[in-house]
């Protein structure tokens, strides 16, 4: 059996569609139904998946010839398990939007699917065409999924977020078709596809301000430190499903496309801006968890842990050396892995302690009434906060190797980044578990409601197994050829 | 005594001209009986079928790389004249369907304003295909008169009167200064045809002559009147909103695919030693435009006037097509003229089915919560909003895709890097309405299903008694296909991007 990415890509909106047109009660049944299957036929490629060999499973196609635009998808050692988290983490997002009540269900779960399938089309594309038109398609469903189904100020939320991501694509739009056009050698066809685009090459000048119009676009939907506008109307309003699919999955499209993209087309300017990046990085780590530790609404903590997170994945993408961005792909999945209980967690929280809108002032005291829930939060929380035995210990760690062999300086201070991640993931779950009971806390039961427990647990299980043995991940895991700009530069 | 003789009349090329005039003659003596039947079936179909046959014989014709003068050289019959006059028949058709039921039709009687419309419609195939100065002249004020006239059509209206004159009044400003440049290039280089101009620039005057250039600048103020680029653009939105939206949908796209197609054709066949100059001074023009359209359109509530602000925007991008002036150039602006015409008549479409229902008319608190009232009348507007600012999936994704590829190969970065600007400026308004058509207020005015109501909500809104809700299924049909449409180009659009290639061979002399 021949594995065909455009079904791993299209069996989520086939879903979405059938659940757009069937009647609205059996929507929800079709859309966790879609993203059952395509987590399965996802793992059936996964163990198909050989390690070592380039790029495989790959589809080409001319798409549209006059602008020498390919359907080109593939799978490698880059993008193998950030699909495979993306396909993962869809099923419990479907699940707990199942189990809720929601307007016009059928429009929401096609959204949702449209989600995963632009998501995934991120992923697997190679081509630089199709890679920016699935990264902008990923604002439909999103931006229709916070402003129907939103919180409170939902549209001014989801305006914002559009605005600022499009803004971003928009300009990597102008620089992807730079990048296509002034790559072409006289004489040459145009392409965009990435095994083109690596054998031309352009003058140092030119890739310098291709880089910014790139820069722009993955910054901002990271989100980093000076580009991060968007993240807390965006964290309020989202609910809870989308959200997940939010954090964990769309924000590895922006450092996903730094390695995808940026590094191996661009290596005279991502060399040239090296410094820049890693003190954004830096930045981005240092005040991000500066504003998590000082959030009293659970889902900003989480929020702002994000960028800090990214800040991290930033680092190591920019160290240029292939330890760090290794670790900083590696990282990428487990940041995904452990925001989704962490929303997960919130949600039911939120349910206990109803009056007190996901605030951390009115929660406190739950853990002798919830101890599995406890256990559950006890167990991201640390994975969070790179604990040794944690996937993001040895992430971090990468990370960090990468930093000190090219820049020491960065490495010295990111280092400090890892300690404050101590300070206010304890911080967080201290003040919802343990302590004075809060005023508004309800906690009849023991368990957490089936569907929560029966989402939260097997997330917490691949956590586990990830911090026992990551090198289950690492040793199918390759961004190798994508990592050496630097000697890219060299050779010339 | 000298002898006389007639030029050569190729028939076949002619023929889709012969086809509209011979056409609007026959829906202007049909009007002439007085039968309902007449009226309100043979007169629409009737012009449908013309605009039809035109299109068959405009394929008939095609002939990509292939420049057929015709007339002693006076019209050029080739890719580019019968790629933009489709452009300008299809959107014709569009308008049919769409005046059906419109008051303007039964103010102006059905003839008439078909007659009109096909009259225009000539203009812009003779506009499209002018090779020479005096032809390029006769085609604008052919384009331009009928329509004078026909924004004025719902004549109990004072700002459809109001919007007739003012376009009128501009119009011919345009007209006039448009005249007045092609006297001077007259003037400086001896010759109408666009060919002997171009002979005759460096060899009997030089290009930077200050009468020739003078001439050029005037006569691109002209046109630009005409494609509504700013500064000159002012009678846009007034005009947009206040001609009857059937006519507007028709003026936005057909009126602007012709003369664009002109000023391409009159610039690059006719001035190419002059380009350096010319080119720096529309690059000029487009970035102030982009701005200005964007800027303008975010504080309007008006759905027309929205569109026409946007209108005002698109040109902006449209002209960077006549900017680089290269075959790329040629080829994305015919696509994204194409793209352009499926993308605003949905809009339209939407708008008229809305405006004759609601109170509001077209402002744009008469489009919140219908994505829940009534969903295919929201789709496509949505897929036009999206289309319109850029987003991936739709047709609009590609035709600023191919748009950047020409700038940026024609060595026109920075003016790339406007236009995605521009984008960003311009989501500010395709988002308010697509917030307001789906994340709107949950309560929403579902139309209400007695004729009594239907018909006190329609006089309140001062618009056709005969509409009635969902009583226009012509209108809806516009909308849905126009809408699926730009789905379709965006993700299928070779045949598209097949027919614009064809376009990009039609000039000899363009530029690498």
């Amino acid at each position: 059996m021949t594995i065909h990415l455009s079904l791993i890509i299209f069996l989520p909106l086939l879903a979405g569609f059938i659940a757009l047109v069937m009647p609205a009660r059996w929507a929800a049944s079709f859309a966790t139904a879609g993203a059952f299957v395509t987590l399965a036929y996802v793992l059936i490629a996964l163990f198909r998946f050989k390690s070592g060999q380039g790029l495989q499973f790959v589809t080409d196609d001319d798409w549209i010839k006059e602008l020498g635009i390919h359907y080109r998808l593939g799978v490698d050692g880059l993008n193998l398990w950030l699909i495979v988290t993306t396909a993962f983490l869809w099923v419990p997002i479907t699940v707990i939007a199942a189990v809720r009540d929601w307007d016009r269900p059928r429009l929401f779960f096609f959204n949702l699917m449209l989600a995963e399938t632009a998501i995934l089309g991120v992923f697997c594309a190679q081509d630089l065409a199709l890679f920016v038109l699935f990264f902008d398609l990923t604002l439909v469903p999103f931006y229709f999924l916070i402003g129907a189904w939103g919180g409170e100020n939902r549209v001014q939320a989801t305006t914002k977020f559009v605005i600022y991501t499009l803004a971003g694509s928009l300009l990597m739009l102008a620089g992807a078709v730079a990048l296509g056009v002034l790559a072409t050698p006289p004489e040459g066809q145009i392409s965009f596809s990435f095994a083109d685009l690596s054998q031309r090459s352009l003058p140092a000048g030119t890739q310098n301000w291709i880089f910014l119009l790139f820069a722009a676009a993955f910054l901002v939907k990271a989100p980093a430190f000076p580009l991060h506008g968007w993240v807390p109307d965006t964290y309020r309003a989202t609910p809870i499903p989308v959200l997940i699919g939010l954090s964990a999955v769309l924000s590895k499209l922006g450092v996903y496309g730094f390695v995808r993209v940026v590094l191996p087309l661009l290596p005279d300017a991502s060399v040239h801006f090296q410094e820049a990046m890693m003190l954004i990085a830096i930045v981005s780590i240092l005040y991000g968890s500066a504003l998590a530790f000082s959030q009293d609404e659970t889902r900003l903590v989480v929020g702002y842990s994000s960028i800090a997170q990214l800040g991290f994945i930033i680092l190591g993408i920019f160290s240029l050396d292939p330890k760090g961005v290794g670790g900083a792909v590696f990282q990428m999945v487990n940041h995904a892995l452990v925001v989704a209980p962490l929303f997960l967690v919130i949600a039911v929280l939120a349910n206990r302690v109803p009056a007190g809108n996901s605030r951390l002032s009115a929660m406190g005291g739950l853990a002798t009434r919830a101890p599995v829930l406890v256990a559950l939060l006890l167990i991201a929380t640390l994975a969070t906060l790179a604990m040794p035995g944690s996937g993001n210990f040895a992430g971090e760690l990468l990370i960090l190797f990468g930093a000190f062999n090219t820049k020491f300086v960065y490495g010295l201070v990111a280092t400090a980044g890892v300690a404050l991640a101590s300070v206010y993931m304890i911080r967080f779950f201290q003040r919802a578990m343990h302590g004075r009971e809060g005023a508004g806390v309800q906690s009849r039961d023991i368990l957490p409601v089936g569907p929560d427990l029966a989402t939260i647990t097997p997330l917490i299980a691949v956590i586990v197994a990830l911090g026992v043995c990551p090198q289950i991940v690492l040793s199918k895991l390759d961004a190798g050829p994508q990592a050496k700009p630097s000697e890219q530069v060299a050779q010339r | 005594m000298t002898q006389l003789t007639a030029p050569h009349i190729d028939y076949q090329g002619m023929a889709p001209l012969f086809a509209l005039l011979g056409g609007s003659i026959v829906v202007l003596l049909a009007s002439l009986l007085r039968s309902r039947f007449v009226h309100r079936t043979l007169v629409p179909a009737l012009t449908v079928i013309t605009l039809g046959a035109a299109i068959g014989l405009s394929i008939w014709n095609w002939e990509p790389g292939d420049t057929k003068p015709i007339v002693e050289g006076a019209l050029a019959v080739d890719t580019l004249s019968l790629g933009i006059s489709i452009v300008c028949y299809v959107a014709g058709i569009a308008t049919v369907f769409l005046s059906l039921r419109s008051l303007a039709l039964r103010t102006a009687g059905g003839g008439e304003y078909f007659t009109l419309m096909l009259g225009s419609i000539a203009g812009m195939n003779v506009l499209a295909s002018a090779e020479n100065l005096v032809v390029l002249f006769i085609g604008l004020e052919l384009l331009s008169i009928p329509l004078y006239v026909l924004c004025a059509t719902e004549m109990r209206k004072r700002v459809s009167l109001e919007a007739g004159l003012k376009y009128l009044v501009i119009g011919s400003v345009g007209s006039g200064t448009l005249l007045y440049g092609l006297a001077f290039v007259y003037g400086a280089t001896g010759a109408t045809d666009f060919s002997a101009i171009s002979s005759a620039i460096g060899d009997k005057v030089s290009a930077t002559d200050p009468m020739l250039l003078t001439g050029i600048a005037l006569a691109a103020t002209g046109l630009a009147f005409k494609c509504s680029i700013a500064p000159f653009h002012t009678w846009t939105p007034d005009v947009y909103q206040g001609a009857p939206t059937p006519v507007t949908a028709f003026m936005a796209v057909a009126t602007k695919a012709a003369a664009f197609a002109v000023f391409l054709r009159l610039f690059v066949e006719a001035f190419p030693d002059v380009q350096p100059t010319w080119s720096n001074a529309l690059a000029a023009l487009a970035m102030v435009t982009i701005i200005v359209g964007n800027a303008a359109a975010i504080p309007q509530r008006s759905l027309k006037r929205i569109l026409a602000w946007s209108g005002v925007a698109q040109a902006g991008y449209i002209l960077t097509g006549v900017i680089v002036a290269t075959q790329i150039g040629l080829q994305a602006m015919a696509f994204y003229i194409a793209v352009y015409l499926v993308m605003n008549m949905a809009a339209f479409a939407v708008v008229i089915a809305r405006e004759r229902v609601s109170p509001a008319g077209d402002d744009i608190s008469s489009f919140e919560g219908l994505g829940r009232a009534d969903p295919w009348l929201a789709l496509p507007l949505t897929i036009a909003m999206l289309g319109l600012a850029g987003f991936p999936a739709t047709a609009g994704f590609i035709g600023k895709f191919y748009l950047l590829r020409a700038a940026i190969d024609g060595g026109w970065d920075w003016l790339a890097i406007f236009i995605v600007i521009g984008s960003v400026i311009s989501l500010g308004y395709y988002l308010k309405v697509v917030a307001a058509v789906w994340l709107g207020p949950t309560t929403v005015a579902v139309q209400p299903a007695d004729g009594a109501a239907m018909r006190r909500l329609a006089r309140v809104g001062g618009w056709s008694p005969e509409a009635e809700g969902r009583a226009q299924p012509e209108v809806l049909a516009v909308a849905v296909i126009m809408g699926a449409a730009v789905i379709v180009f965006g993700i299928v659009p070779s045949p598209l991007l097949n027919a614009a290639g064809d376009v990009g061979t039609a000039l000899q002399n363009i530029f690498a």
